[in-house]
Order: C-alpha cells, then structure tokens, then sequence
C-alpha cells in the first residue's frame, strides 16, 4: 500500500534539540527559591531501622527539613514487593532510608554526616539457592518469596535437593507456578536426540546514562514533577497516588528521557520521583534530588538472573517435539519481575515446540531490585538455546538454518500456555531474507577455520517479544489555523515512536507532516491515556490510537462539510487542506474553515459531548480542558486479538582468540519481522541498539556482590562493563521483512526487545561453533570462561552462582 | 586527552583544595559557598564559546559544575561524573575532556567549547550536529552533546578520518542506547558537509 508517511524517514522535532543540548531532562531544570535533597541510604543489606535522631542535622543553617518513610506511609509500609519511596525495612544495600533538604548539597550532605541513624542487621543473601537450601538466610521480612494475593513466604528445599541441582540435575521440589501443553513424555519418546542441562544467566543494571534525577514544586495547589520515564501519561495517574495528590492537580513534565529499558516505564519502578515531590509539599519550596551513578545503580533496577534446567528433544527430521524447563528466577531485594515465564513463552514462540512443560519459582535475595529490562527473560533464554539448536543441528546431520526454519512461527501458529494465535508471523522469510542479506550459504564453510591463534565462529540467532497492546485511547485536534494537534501520551525515550505513530493521523487525514504538531512532553498539555513504552508496544499501540481519533476526526469533518454545504458525508473527499465534494471540488471547505466551524457548532465537534465509552480518567480530564478549542476527534480504541508478534534474526561471524579468549565480531546482521515499517531510520536504531545490548547480554554485563559484607561491587560502568564503541562491529547490518500485520490499522508491530535476544543468541551460537561445538549454558560467557574451558580448567568453581563470579 | 588535563592532575587539584578525594563528595561540595581559607580567588574569568564569563568558582569546582549551574550550560550532561562516560565532554583548547574531571581553575587561560557554542550566527547547526539529524544518531539523546564534541574535535585533527579512525576517537563516549553504528555514520557523514 502506498502511504504518504508510513514508511518514510523524517526529521523527529525533539532531534535538533538533542544535538544542540536544547532539549531539557529533569535535572537541566532549576526554578527561584529551589533547594536540593540528599538521600541516606541503607548501609546494609538486610535491616530494621530502628531509630532516627535528626535534631542536630535539622538545627543546622540551610537545613530545611527531612522526609522519612513515616511522613510517606504514616499508616505503616505497604507489606508487598517492590521499590517504597523510603523505608524503614531495606532489603538491599543503598535503599533510600530519609532525604534531607538544605539550601546546598553541601550542606545536605554535611546534614547527614549529623543523623544518628539505629539500624538492626539482619541476616543477608546474595543467590537464590543459598537461601532455597533449608536453614538459609531470607532475604525479606518475612521469607524468601512473594506469593500472589497471599504475601511474603518461605520456601525451602532440603540440603541434597539444591546440591543436585548445583551438581546439574532436574530439581525435585515442587515449584511455585508453571504451565504445561501437549504429551511432554510422548514428544521425549519419539525425539532423536535430547539435550539436558542445567543453565544460568547473570543479572545486571540498566545503567540508563541519565541518573533518574527528579525536581519538584507545588504552586496553587497543584504539585509539578520534572521527572524521568519512558512513559508519559500512563505515569500520571499512579505517581499522583503516590505522591497522594488528585490526578487534577498533577502535572508530570518530562521533555526526554535518557534511557530507560524497561525500568521507568511505570510508576512502581521509580517511586523516587515522589521524594522531591512530598519534601516539597513538606517544606514549601521546590526541591532538586539529584541522583548520582551509586545510587542510579542501587535504585535503577537490573536484569533478573535465572538458575534453571532444561531439557529438549527433536525428532529425527529436527522438529523440536517437547521441552521441559524449570526455573529459580532471582528476585532481588524487592520482588519482582517475570523472566522465567516469558522466557518460556519465548521457546515456546520462537521454535514451535510440540509439548512443553514450565515451572518456577522466584526467590529473594538481597541484592539490586528487580524489573524488566530490554526482552526480560525471552532475550537470556535465547542466548542459552541457540548453541542447543546447533548441537541438535549437527547430532541430527541438519544445516542450521534449516533447523531453525524447520521449527519457526509462521502464519496460523500459536504460541504459549494458552496457545494464543499470532496475528501474523513470518519467521522463515526473515531467516531466508537474513541468510541472504548475510551470505551465509557462501560464507558457513569458513566455520572453525583458524589463522593462528583465532578461530572463526558463526551463529544465527532468533529473538521474539510479544509487541502490541490495545484499549489505549487517542485525541487529535485541528485548529483553526488548519494545523493538525496530534495528541500523545507515549515517553521520548529515544525510539522517536512519539511521533512516528503520531505520523498515522497525519496519512488518514492526508496532510503534510509540516503541518502537524505532536502535542507531548508535560501532561498540562492534554494527552490521551497511553500504555506504558514497554514491551515493544508503542509502534502497535498508538498507531491504532493516533489512527481512530484522525478517523473520528475525519467523520467529523465531512458531517459539517454536508451540513454546510448540502450533500451526504459520504459525498466528500479530502486532500489535506481542503474537503470537497467529490463531483465537484470546487464546492468544499479548507481545513481552517471546518475547524472553525467546529468550534462554533461545539458539542461532539469540539469535544464537549457524545464522547467514546470507557474514556480512561486522564483522557476525559484532558478532553474537558480541551473541549471548544477546535474540531475534535477523539477515540477508545478497542481489543485487538491474538498476539502480535515482534520478530528478529540474526546472523553473526566472529574470530575468538584462543590465547585472550577475546572475540571480534567481523559480521553482524539483523532481520526485523514487525510488520509494515513505520519509520526506517527508526527501526535501524532499534536494530543497531538492539545489537549492542545483545553483545552486553553474551558476553560482557553482569554484576557482582561482595559475599562477604553484601556490598554491590559494580556500581558503575567499569565495574558493570557494558559495550563501547570497541566492543561493538564498525557496521551492523540491518534488514527488514515489511509485510503487513491485520490487527493494526498501518500493519506495523514491535521491535525493540526482540532486536536484542537474535543478537545474544547468535553471538552465543557463533562462541560455541569456534570451540569446536562446547556449550557454556551461562551468559555472559565471558573471557575468563573461555580461557579456562581452553584451558581445560572448570568453567564453575560455584555452578550456577548468581551475583557473583562463577569461576 | 589533553595532558595538560590529566585525571592525576585533576586528583592532586581536588587534594590540594582541601576537599575529599571522593567523586560524589566533589560534585557537591562543588556547589557549596563556603571560601576555604588561603584558598585561590574564586572570581574568576573564563572563555567560554568565545565569550568571556566571569564566574564565582569553588576551588574544588569542577568545569561540568561551572558550565551547569553557574553558567546555565546544561547541553554539557553529566552521566556518571567520574570520568567514565563521557557525556560531559568539551573541547579545552580544541582537545576533547571530561568536564567533570577537569577542575574549572585549571583551565581559566584556555578556550572551552560547549555543545551550545556550535551553531553558527544565523543558527544554521555545526555540519556534526547536521549530520547527526539526518542520520537520526542519537537515541535517547542523553550522551548526544558528549559525542557531538568528541567529534568535532577528531575533525578537527583530522578532518577525513576512515571510519575506524572514528571508533576510536569516539572510545571514550559511552552510549548505553548503543547508536554507536549511527553516530559513526553521522561522524562520516559530517566529515563529507566539511
């Protein structure tokens, strides 16, 4: 289909402000009479805290007040996982206890040298089968895990059982959730070749580049919070509770956002922002938290490490006939997160597999909190089966492409515990479209060739995230000026789908892109209710969004043309400035006359009645401010069906140094099966992106504690190496698919996640074929592992040790 | 990295200020009011993007400091404000530095370089930062002036460079959304605008 903007690149309108250093993040805000917050933070990783005796700080010049977790929770913490604003309970090392006010950050941190603060140790853990084993210390208040609608609990297994597990068995204990399809023991018995290992992958910090910095100030009532998140809207409604004022008087300003990845998509995971916002209110003036890099690590979440064992069998012909996984996910200081579920999902997705059964249970630690990060679980599951689809390749006598087409999603399949319908999917087509792209028939006989020390290794990895929502809801406005308002609640978060999706009402109603405003970047400006930027959804989403309220608009527009000037509705056309009737375009209106009369008709046509049923709260709110200010086209956007897919291949060849265990990537390419694309350049960066963290996931990011004392040992970017410029290939090569998905009215899904998991899993995959076909069922496999595998030295001096060096 | 500059030199600074030898201490203290006594004038005039500010200084302030908050320069972003990231980079002297890294004293004879000094009079964008636009660079946006600078200051040295020359002039400037592959098409981009 030929549209006028889908499609096409174009200039993003934050762009120029982030190369000109323009565009503001929460900290480049200051405002009159502003003062500045220090955190205390916990020094343990497991305590109670038992008294704070702030009178000397507070009677200290330039101190303006304190907050504590009983000015927060003045009826008791809420006994749930998950990050509190301050706590007088902290599960991890750096939660933040009080913060101070002082006219400097000086004087604060001086303030603070001043509080005498009581807290009672308590018993710490760092890996989740240290606590499992009986006797073991919990990490919470409570137990080591948090039941569902039933609270903290203790799970314990028996001495032998953990150490079996240690030692690579099926673990025996009955695990706390799971879900199972097909005859699991009937797809074992006709497989030809089974695979069974235990595995792990290491948790490891978001490490966005912009600390999660916060500013407040209230002003007639209203609070104002220049704050930090990859959502926009669907943030307001909870951080209001949270920082316990009325939606109405809460206004979230966030212009950009220097990173995200999955931990500032909701309000949960950066309460934070609420300190400033309640000091504040305490203190009657506006309060800057600047938050450094220690504390971004401690309080910016990480990736969930999982301890698991899989067990896989394929048929002769290389189908994958059944798959049984048993996961312990880590659950860090504060609960959360569900890697193990969706990296099943994602086996489940991505091979096709005929029966399968999945349990886990998530067990604390004390240790960084836990959330989503970039493809939560699909992206470390699929560097752990990659190199397993080759060694059921080469067991089976089977290319390893054709393996992987063999087994992959297309139209009709389903996938997951409910067997849920893709929308649409087209995964051989990306595989051949990648092998072609790549060469892979003309390069993969120069698999395990040596020059020297260095041997040449290739992978081909699959990545897949569910990438689409729905039940959003849209507002478009045009003015009297004859310039369209394109309202949207999406974070700009870097992926530049703020706008791009607002590019659908544009192709409805035909106008120029000049012509257009994307109305963002505080929530004062009326934005409709959006869902989180997470789980590769914007593109899906708010294209449905942006698209039906340019349609109702449109309805509208054409009512008042025949109103005005006779005919049916249906009798009109437009062309982007001017509707007419399509006999005779000489009778017609332009753009700026039918929003004038809009406004003069009021009613429906300007937003003040016959609204759409099952507004959320913030777009009704946001429709009444704007009601009678132009011709409105409103829009609830309702269920799609099925699960729309985001897709990614990728091709890779590396050269592993035997003497350094170093690798470099000589050829990357990436294949994105997401639909029509909506913008190329963003999609690249997706890709490219993608790539990186995909090399971060294989082969570099993990963090470590001290097991002594609990302490994070990685708190910055040396410590918790993630991938430069030198880590990375001069060129990545990217490609996509580009054919429509039904359920979206432009055809486009998702890609971020999935951009991530292909590359993980081919960088796994080509390690694996340079030595010679050994599997290191970890990520990251780092250099220290392949030294020591070459070496022929145990790759484990602690198997399956999380949060810490496993050799 | 200027030597001139150097991460040593910047420590022995900070030591010799009176102030802790901690990075989050100096950011702070960085702000603070307080004159220590015997301690170097704190009015001080600095060039920056061609202007000369005059400028109260702390002895121990950093010149990411001065350019933030005293100056209201907040293109200059700081990441990890110890000298891992990159995002603070400026140009002092042409030579590409951490201004979070570089005591804001030790540079009050030389030229700095803001990501705000790049535009030319009629506002027309550096050909760095146009290149950048067009090849959609940044991400996130948030290392964005880091990288701008440290390129416009390889160009500088070397104004054709080959595209590994690139990647490792820009080594320095972390980019946690990993737009490395598309700043280094912008850098060569830039390189061809001249």
């Amino acid at each position: 289909m030929a549209y006028m903007h889908i499609g096409k690149d174009f200039v993003p309108p934050d762009v120029v402000g982030k190369v000109t250093g323009r565009i503001k993040y929460s900290e480049d805000y200051s405002r009159d009479g502003m003062v500045y917050a220090r955190l205390l933070t916990s020094p343990v990783p497991h305590g109670r805290v038992i008294n704070i005796d702030a009178s000397e700080a507070l009677a200290m010049e330039g101190v303006f007040g304190i907050l504590t977790a009983d000015d927060v929770y003045p009826d008791g913490e809420p006994q749930s996982p998950g990050l509190k604003v301050l706590t007088n309970e902290p599960t991890l090392i750096g939660e933040p206890i009080l913060a101070i006010a002082a006219i400097d950050e000086k004087t604060a941190e001086t303030a603070m040298t001043k509080i005498s603060l009581t807290i009672e140790r308590l018993p710490f853990v760092l890996d989740p089968l240290d606590s499992l084993v009986e006797g073991g210390p919990d990490a919470y208040n409570g137990g080591n895990t948090y039941i569902f609608r039933e609270g903290f609990a203790q799970e314990k297994w028996t001495t032998d059982q953990v150490a079996s597990f240690r030692s690579g068995n099926e673990p025996t204990a009955e695990a706390q959730q799971g879900w199972a399809y097909g005859d699991l023991e009937a797809g074992f018995a006709a497989s030809d070749f089974i695979h069974e290992t235990t595995f792990s992958t290491a948790g490891y910090p978001h490490m966005s580049m912009e600390p999660r910095s916060a500013m407040a100030y209230w002003e007639n009532g209203k609070c104002y919070l220049h704050g930090t998140s990859q959502s926009l809207s669907a943030i307001a409604e909870p951080m209001a509770a949270i920082v316990g004022v009325p939606l109405e008087d809460f206004v979230f300003i966030n212009e950009a956002t220097g990173g995200g990845f999955g931990q500032r998509a909701r309000a949960g995971s950066i309460p934070s922002m609420a300190i400033p916002a309640k000091l504040s209110q305490k203190i009657n003036r506006p309060v800057m938290m600047r938050v450094t890099r220690e504390e971004e690590f401690t309080i910016g979440g990480a990736r969930q490490g999982l301890q698991g064992w899989i067990k896989v069998g394929f048929k002769s012909d290389g189908t994958m006939a059944a798959m049984d996984m048993y996961c312990i996910s880590d659950n860090g200081g504060k609960g959360g997160g569900g890697d193990a579920n969706s990296a099943a999902g994602g086996v489940s997705a991505l091979y096709q597999t005929e029966a399968m059964r999945f349990r886990n249970s998530s067990i604390g630690t004390n240790t960084a909190h836990r959330g989503a990060q970039r493809g939560p679980g699909e992206n470390q599951i699929m560097a752990i089966m990659a190199p397993i689809m080759d060694k059921a390749a080469e067991a089976l006598g089977l290319d390893r492409l054709e393996i992987r087409k063999l087994n992959a999603a297309q139209n009709g399949d389903v996938s997951g515990s409910r067997s849920t319908p893709f929308t649409s999917a087209y995964m051989p087509e990306a595989l051949e479209q990648g092998a072609a792209q790549f060469d892979w028939e003309g390069k993969k006989s120069r698999a395990r060739q040596t020059n020297g020390s260095k041997v040449r290794g290739f992978g081909i990895g699959q990545g897949y995230h569910n990438a689409g929502r729905s039940g959003m809801d849209g507002i478009v406005r045009l003015m009297p000026s004859g310039r369209l308002a394109v309202h949207n609640g999406i974070g700009n978060l870097g992926t530049y789908s703020y706008a791009s999706t607002s590019r659908a009402a544009a192709e409805v109603l035909k106008m120029r892109w000049e012509d257009c405003d994307v109305i963002t970047g505080r929530t004062d400006r009326h934005l409709p209710i959006t869902s989180p930027q997470d789980g590769s959804n914007s593109i899906f989403t708010n294209t449905r969004t942006c698209f039906g309220a340019a349609q109702d608009l449109l309805v509208k527009m054409k009512e008042i043309a025949a109103m005005d000037l006779g005919g049916d509705a249906a009798d009109y056309e437009i062309d982007g400035s001017r509707i007419y009737q399509q006999a005779d375009s000489s009778v017609g209106m332009t753009y700026a006359e039918v929003a004038q009369r809009g406004i003069e008709l009021g009613g429906k046509f300007s937003g003040e009645d016959e609204l759409p049923e099952d507004l959320n709260r913030l777009t009704q709110l946001s429709v009444s401010r704007l009601a009678g200010s132009a011709l409105m086209g409103v829009y609830h956007d309702p269920r799609h069906n099925n699960n729309p897919p985001g897709f990614t291949v990728t091709f890779t060849e590396i050269e592993l140094d035997k003497e350094t265990g170093k690798i470099e990537i000589l050829d990357l390419v990436s294949i994105a099966e997401c639909g029509t694309v909506v913008h190329p350049q963003g999609l690249a960066n997706q890709l490219r992106g993608g790539a990186v963290w995909g090399i971060g996931l294989s082969v570099l990011e993990r963090h470590l504690y001290d097991p002594q004392n609990g302490l994070p040992a990685s708190t910055g970017y040396w410590q918790s190496k993630i991938p430069t410029y030198l880590d990375t290939p001069a060129n990545i090569g990217t490609g996509w698919v580009d054919l429509p998905d039904p359920e979206n009215p432009v055809g486009a899904r998702g890609i971020g996640e999935p951009a991530m998991g292909a590359v993980s899993a081919a960088l796994n995959a080509a390690i694996t074929d340079a030595l010679g076909g050994h599997l290191f069922d970890t990520a990251p496999v780092t250099t220290d592992m392949i030294i020591n595998h070459i070496a022929g030295v145990s790759e484990d001096a602690v198997p399956l040790a999380q949060n810490n060096f496993r050799g | 990295m200027n030597p001139k500059l150097s991460r040593r030199r910047f420590i022995k600074g900070v030591i010799a200020s009176g102030a802790a030898a901690t990075s989050t201490t100096i950011w702070y203290a960085a702000n603070g009011a307080e004159r220590p006594a015997g301690a170097v004038e704190r009015l001080i005039r600095i060039n920056v993007n061609g202007q000369t500010r005059s400028v109260d200084v702390a002895p121990q302030e950093t010149l990411a400091s001065t350019l933030r908050y005293k100056l209201g320069l907040t293109g200059t972003k700081l990441g990890c404000n110890r000298g891992e990231c990159g995002a603070c980079t400026v140009l002092v002297d042409d030579t590409p530095s951490y201004a979070c890294s570089v005591l804001t004293h030790s540079v009050k004879s030389m030229r700095i370089e803001t990501v705000e000094g790049l535009e030319s009079a009629n506002g027309d964008l550096h050909p760095v930062q146009q290149a950048f636009v067009e090849e959609l660079s940044p991400q996130c946006g948030y290392c964005t002036p880091g990288q701008v600078m440290a390129a416009v200051g390889l160009l500088r040295i070397n104004p054709n460079p080959t595209r590994e020359e690139v990647r490792q002039g820009l080594a320095g400037n972390i980019c946690r959304c990993g737009s490395y592959d598309s700043y280094l098409n912008g850098v060569m981009r830039a390189a061809q605008i001249g």
